[in-house]
């Protein structure tokens, strides 16, 4: 378990993390997102005692970082893939992490062995693609067997197939009764991995909930209708005093579900080419959440495209 | 001793150690030869300090292998790594300093007696036994100089974290700054007697008196008023002050 209270970080006068409290429970792989700059990786960073906070503490199991001995043992992190020397061979890399904390030298045989990189141990580092380095890194965090690990954007650059990989394994992981604890602007991504979310903001909490009850409480569900002869459903829904928009070909229905809106439609007679209900995405519930709290606003407008929705279920 | 193998491995895994030390050992070894060659018998004749004529390169040298040690772990980011498995930071650095001094001393050893061997085997005929205290402290005396420096090195290269910054300011102390300072009018000697690399120097080329002997035979002499000995302890002290700021200045900054 990984506990923050009143962590806060300032570099001069910018907050970059403010008066930041969550918790990441036992056993469950928790996200940790928010906009680019929202101080994931500084909170990452005051969490494994890299940076000091300016104020408040991060503890795991209930000590700070730099009281843990052999802190391999206890905590795996990721933060960066490219932490390597690009001249060092992947096992001696691992080598030397293991030797720092009393791991035996065949954990290093066995961690290759998990990420799959076996048949590239010797050579050096620096020739790695993005997706081999991500996964010395994830070789390196498990090198001392930790109950806790951490990982910062671990999918970033990645290809699908890295992709896949990584969320399996983070999910892996978790069913081995690691606690997860998993940074990351890609939304989609985080309602797939993540079964808890922490949510922040320009340094500050905006949420911490199931990943179900974020997007349950930050989105509208909707039911899309299309037909060939929508007029009459369309009249008989306004009577209902539902709220409907149009969307190209079909209506967005808001506010009655997909049972009565069959039902209202077999009333009228109306022939369905479509009834779908529709969840908002993690996108659209993160951007109404987080809308005035993204560092770097861009000039482009910001309307809800077709595009961001997905159907549900997925 | 686990932290000492630990950075072992780091040290030895990577290509600059490796380049620096033989850089080091030719040119020292190098410069030996190149004395013994040019000598004659009754104009310039070889001596035991002559043959020690290119410690000061090798220890530019074994500077940059030193700093080099450090800073790449700035640059390439595994000193975060380092930070993470040991998160008491000043043994982790105490750690890295030691290793690099040992192999500093190592190669510092080599390369002294490597010159005199080598001017030995160009000129059997003259007397090249070491057999005075002066005679043993300008040829083993290499290696602790270089040991030594190599601290020093290690906590330059802590505190700048850049490979050029940490380089540059070694470079342009040793070789620019200390000589310069002479020209320095009226206090411009008193200090020079006083500055590091100048009193390590003393163990080398110190007692007897140097200032009697030819220049050209034997490294440019130590104007430090300390002994040999009380020299080379006061340089290590210089060394251990520097090495103290980089622990406290790394412990609190973030990595």
């Amino acid at each position: 378990m990984i506990e923050a209270v009143g962590l806060t970080k300032s570099y001069g006068k910018t907050l970059a993390v403010d008066n930041l409290s969550f918790s990441v429970p036992t056993g469950r792989v928790t996200g940790f997102l928010g906009p680019n700059g929202a101080g994931k990786s500084t909170t990452m960073r005051m969490i494994l005692g890299l940076d000091t906070p300016t104020g408040g503490s991060a503890l795991i199991d209930g000590k700070r970082y730099r009281d843990l001995h052999q802190p391999l043992r206890t905590v795996g992190a990721l933060l960066d893939a490219k932490w390597v020397h690009p001249n060092r061979s992947a096992r001696a890399h691992l080598q030397w992490l293991a030797r720092s904390n009393q791991l035996p030298a065949k954990r290093v045989d066995e961690v290759l062995e998990i990420v799959g990189l076996t048949a590239v141990a010797n050579k050096r580092a620096g020739g790695f693609s993005l997706g081999m380095s991500q996964r010395l890194g994830i070789a390196a965090a498990l090198l001392g067997d930790p109950q806790v690990l951490l990982f910062d954007e671990p999918v970033n650059g990645l290809d699908p197939e890295g992709i896949l990989w990584i969320r399996k394994f983070m999910h892996r992981l978790a069913e081995e009764g690691r606690t997860v604890f998993v940074s990351s602007h890609l939304l989609s991504e985080m309602a797939l991995t993540a079964q808890e979310l922490v949510v922040i903001g320009r340094g500050k909490l905006i949420s911490q909930s199931s990943t179900e009850d974020f997007v349950a409480q930050a989105t509208e569900n909707t039911v899309r209708v299309r037909g060939p002869q929508l007029a009459a459903l369309r009249s008989a829904l306004g009577q209902a005093g539902v709220s409907i928009r149009d969307e190209g070909e079909s209506l967005v229905v808001s506010g009655m579900d997909c049972a009565d809106i069959g039902e209202l439609a077999a009333r009228t007679q109306t022939v369905l080419h479509e009834l779908s209900p529709q969840r908002g995405s993690l996108e659209e519930a993160f951007m109404q959440l987080t809308g005035d709290s993204v560092e770097y606003h861009t000039e482009i407008a910001d309307g809800p495209t077709p595009a961001t929705l997905v159907p549900a279920g997925k | 001793m686990t932290l000492l193998a630990v950075e072992r491995i780091k040290l030895f895994t990577t290509r600059s150690p490796w380049w620096c030390t033989l850089i080091a050992l030719v040119l020292t070894i190098g410069f030996g030869a190149l004395m013994a060659g040019t000598s004659e018998e009754n104009i310039a004749p070889l001596t035991i300090a002559a043959t020690q004529f290119g410690y000061t390169f090798g220890l530019v040298v074994v500077m940059v292998m030193a700093a080099l040690a450090i800073t790449t772990e700035y640059r390439f980011s595994t000193i975060r790594a380092t930070f993470l498995a040991v998160p008491n930071r000043p043994t982790a650095l105490i750690a890295k300093a030691t290793v690099v001094a040992v192999l500093a001393a190592i190669v510092g050893e080599i390369a002294a007696f490597g010159s005199w061997g080598i001017a030995r085997l160009m000129k059997p005929n003259v007397d090249l036994a070491i057999n005075t205290a002066y005679e043993w402290r300008a040829v083993a005396g290499v290696g602790l100089v270089y040991g030594i420096s190599a601290v020093v090195a290690v906590a330059v290269g802590v505190l700048l974290r850049h490979s050029a910054g940490a380089i540059a300011v070694l470079l342009i102390w040793n070789q620019l700054v200390e000589p310069l300072v002479q020209l320095i009018p009226k206090v411009g000697d008193d200090i020079h007697k006083w500055l590091p690399f100048n009193v390590a120097n003393k163990l080398i080329t110190g007692n007897p008196d140097p200032s009697t002997r030819d220049v050209l035979q034997g490294p440019p002499p130590s104007d430090a008023v300390l002994g040999p000995w009380p020299a080379l302890a006061a340089f290590a002290g210089f060394a251990v002050v520097l090495f103290g700021i980089a622990l406290v200045v790394a412990n609190r900054r973030d990595a």
